[in-house]
């Protein structure tokens, strides 16, 4: 279990001081997935230099299992850090090694003997599908067979969390959900708590349990997967399950409904006309399966004319909520926010 | 007699050329690993010292860098010079290829360590950042990943390096070091003896190109970039 409390960092730049990190709390359970989202400038880069005390923070603490690392004095720092693999965006392999060699360092530095470490590499390469590479150099490998060999190597030393930052963010798509079929199906095998932090909401969908929001360096949305995508209007719940890019050429009032579960399955559209008698317009869908669960995010206009109290916007939403859906009626400026959001996310279609 | 005889009968080339040669090559021998053994430990504390350094320390990064700067602005020629009191304390003689040495090295090792602290700022900041989250000490970031990761660019500056100390060996000849430098000066310079000054520049040349080219290949083979 990693729990970070009220964590902080400022940087002084000259006079200036920024605040980087103003007062994380968070918690992932042992063999939780989660994943930290926030776009550029939003803190990512310093949490995780944080969190690895890489950077020591200004104040609060960050614990592995209950042990605390922020307080930990140099020498108990080293054995701490063992307890957490990490995963870099470019890998960061020894170029002067072989893959081998690679897989092999965190072993060296912990003083095990030269037949057990080759041993352990031999087998985390075939763990990564990477064990007929062992004499290459990574240079002679390509992005996702490098990654692949980070992996291998953050695992050496047996960690109980795998940090992961920005993990796929070099590679291409199809190679990008090989890396996180990969991390996902290592930390259902090995019961590895995992923290991916990333600027695609695409990286999140695909292996995430839970997830958090990071901007201007604080915890702004989070939750499990499926908790915070049926949240409707969140920002998360926006970038999770964007709508295609609708013309908004209605002068009736909009409607964005989300179903989940057994009432993704069924037609909204028609529920709609079977209580109302009317039919409304889908302006936009679209259906994904999170974590499991089905999704249906719609847009809908109405039609224009209807009255508020007794089949418009209102009592339309109204029904909805009763029937197990979540429902709002929106602006057209609303609807665009949300757009953006997801684009600013990484999330748009 | 045809040419190549006379060649063979001049003792200049016979005799003192090869004895010239071996304390050149005695000289950069010598000068050479006292460069590479004091420039390495030198450079490799300017970079580990350096603000945001492995070990940030002020004080030490600026005193060695200001004192690497001062050795370096006095060109060879004048610190040999003023070095003789100092060579003659530490070796007990100011003549002799051994002599030479001590500002052989004086004039070489704060170059070489400069060289040394560019390749190894050259090694990506977030390699390093791998190892320390791996928990490496500090040491062994420098054994196992600076030094080694840095080694293509170390074997190139060794090789620039080692060709400098030639270049200054020959002028270490001029008061008093020997070698080949004494010998052109001598033959060639003050008798006039054509033969012996190409002679010696054609050895110097040989032995340029055979450090340059050994460099290469050696860099080549540790070069997995």
């Amino acid at each position: 279990m990693i729990s970070i409390r009220d964590l902080r960092k400022v940087y002084r730049q000259g006079e200036r001081e920024v605040v980087a990190l103003d007062g994380i709390d968070l918690t992932v359970p042992t063999g939780a997935v989660h994943g930290i989202i926030g776009h550029s400038g939003a803190g990512k880069s310093t949490l995780v230099r944080c969190l690895t005390l890489l950077d020591r923070p200004t104040s609060g603490s960050v614990s592995i299992d209950g042990s605390d690392l922020s307080t930990a004095a140099d020498r108990d720092l080293l054995q701490a850090r063992r307890r957490i693999g990490m995963v870099f965006q470019h890998a960061n392999l020894l170029d002067s090694r072989t893959v081998l060699g690679n897989v092999a360092y965190p072993l060296e530095v912990t003083g095990q003997d030269k037949a057990g470490r080759t041993a352990r590499a031999r087998e985390l390469l075939g763990l990564v599908g990477l064990e007929d590479y062992e004499s290459s150099y990574p240079s002679q490998l390509s992005g996702g067979q490098r990654q692949r060999v980070g992996i291998a190597r953050a695992l050496a030393s047996d960690p109980r969390v795998l940090l992961c930052d920005e993990p796929t963010s070099a590679l291409d798509p199809a190679t990008t959900d090989g890396i996180l079929e990969l991390i996902r199906d290592l930390s259902d095998r090995l019961g590895l708590t995992v923290v991916v932090i990333t600027h695609e909401m695409h990286v999140v969908k695909k292996i995430c349990t839970s997830v958090s929001l990071l901007d201007r360096g604080r915890i702004v949305e989070g939750g499990a997967l499926t908790e915070v995508a049926s949240d409707l209007g969140s920002r998360l719940s926006a970038a999770l399950l964007p709508l295609p890019e609708a013309a908004l050429d209605t002068a009736g009032p909009l409607v964005e409904v989300l179903g989940h579960g057994p009432a993704a399955d069924v037609p909204v559209s028609a529920v709609i006309k079977d209580r109302f008698g009317h039919g409304v317009r889908v302006l936009a869908g679209s259906v994904e399966d999170l974590a499991g669960v089905r999704f249906a995010h719609h847009l809908l206009a109405l039609p224009d004319g209807a009255d508020d109290r007794t089949d418009g916007a209102d009592a339309v939403v109204a029904f909805l909520e009763q029937n197990g859906y979540r429902a709002a009626q929106r602006t057209r400026t609303q609807v665009e926010t949300a757009q953006g959001t997801a684009q600013d996310l990484g999330g748009a279609q | 007699m045809n040419r190549f005889q006379e060649l063979l009968a001049n003792p200049a080339l016979t005799e003192a050329l090869p004895e010239a040669l071996v304390e050149t090559l005695v000289m950069v021998g010598i000068a050479g690993v006292f460069t590479l053994v004091i420039g390495l430990a030198l450079g490799v504390i300017l970079h580990v010292t350096a603000p945001g350094g492995l070990r940030p320390v002020s004080w030490l990064h600026v005193l060695l860098s200001a004192v690497i700067n001062v050795t370096r602005s006095i060109p060879y020629a004048i610190l040999m010079v003023a070095l003789i009191p100092f060579t003659a304390w530490l070796v007990g003689t100011s003549i002799g290829p051994i002599a030479a040495c001590v500002s052989l090295t004086i004039g070489t090792a704060p170059f070489f360590a400069r060289l040394v602290e560019t390749s190894l700022r050259e090694v990506p900041s977030g390699t390093v950042d791998a190892a320390r989250v791996m928990g490496s000490t500090r040491g062994q970031i420098v054994r196992k990943v600076l030094l080694p990761e840095a080694m293509p660019g170390l074997v190139a500056s060794i090789t620039t390096t080692l060709v400098m100390l030639v270049g200054y060996s020959a002028m270490a000849g001029l008061i008093g070091g020997g070698g080949l430098g004494r010998l052109a000066y001598n033959y060639g310079y003050q008798r006039f003896d054509t033969a012996v000054m190409i002679a010696t520049i054609v050895i110097m040349v040989i032995l340029v190109q055979l450090i340059q080219w050994i460099g290469d290949r050696i860099v080549r083979a540790v070069d997995h970039r």
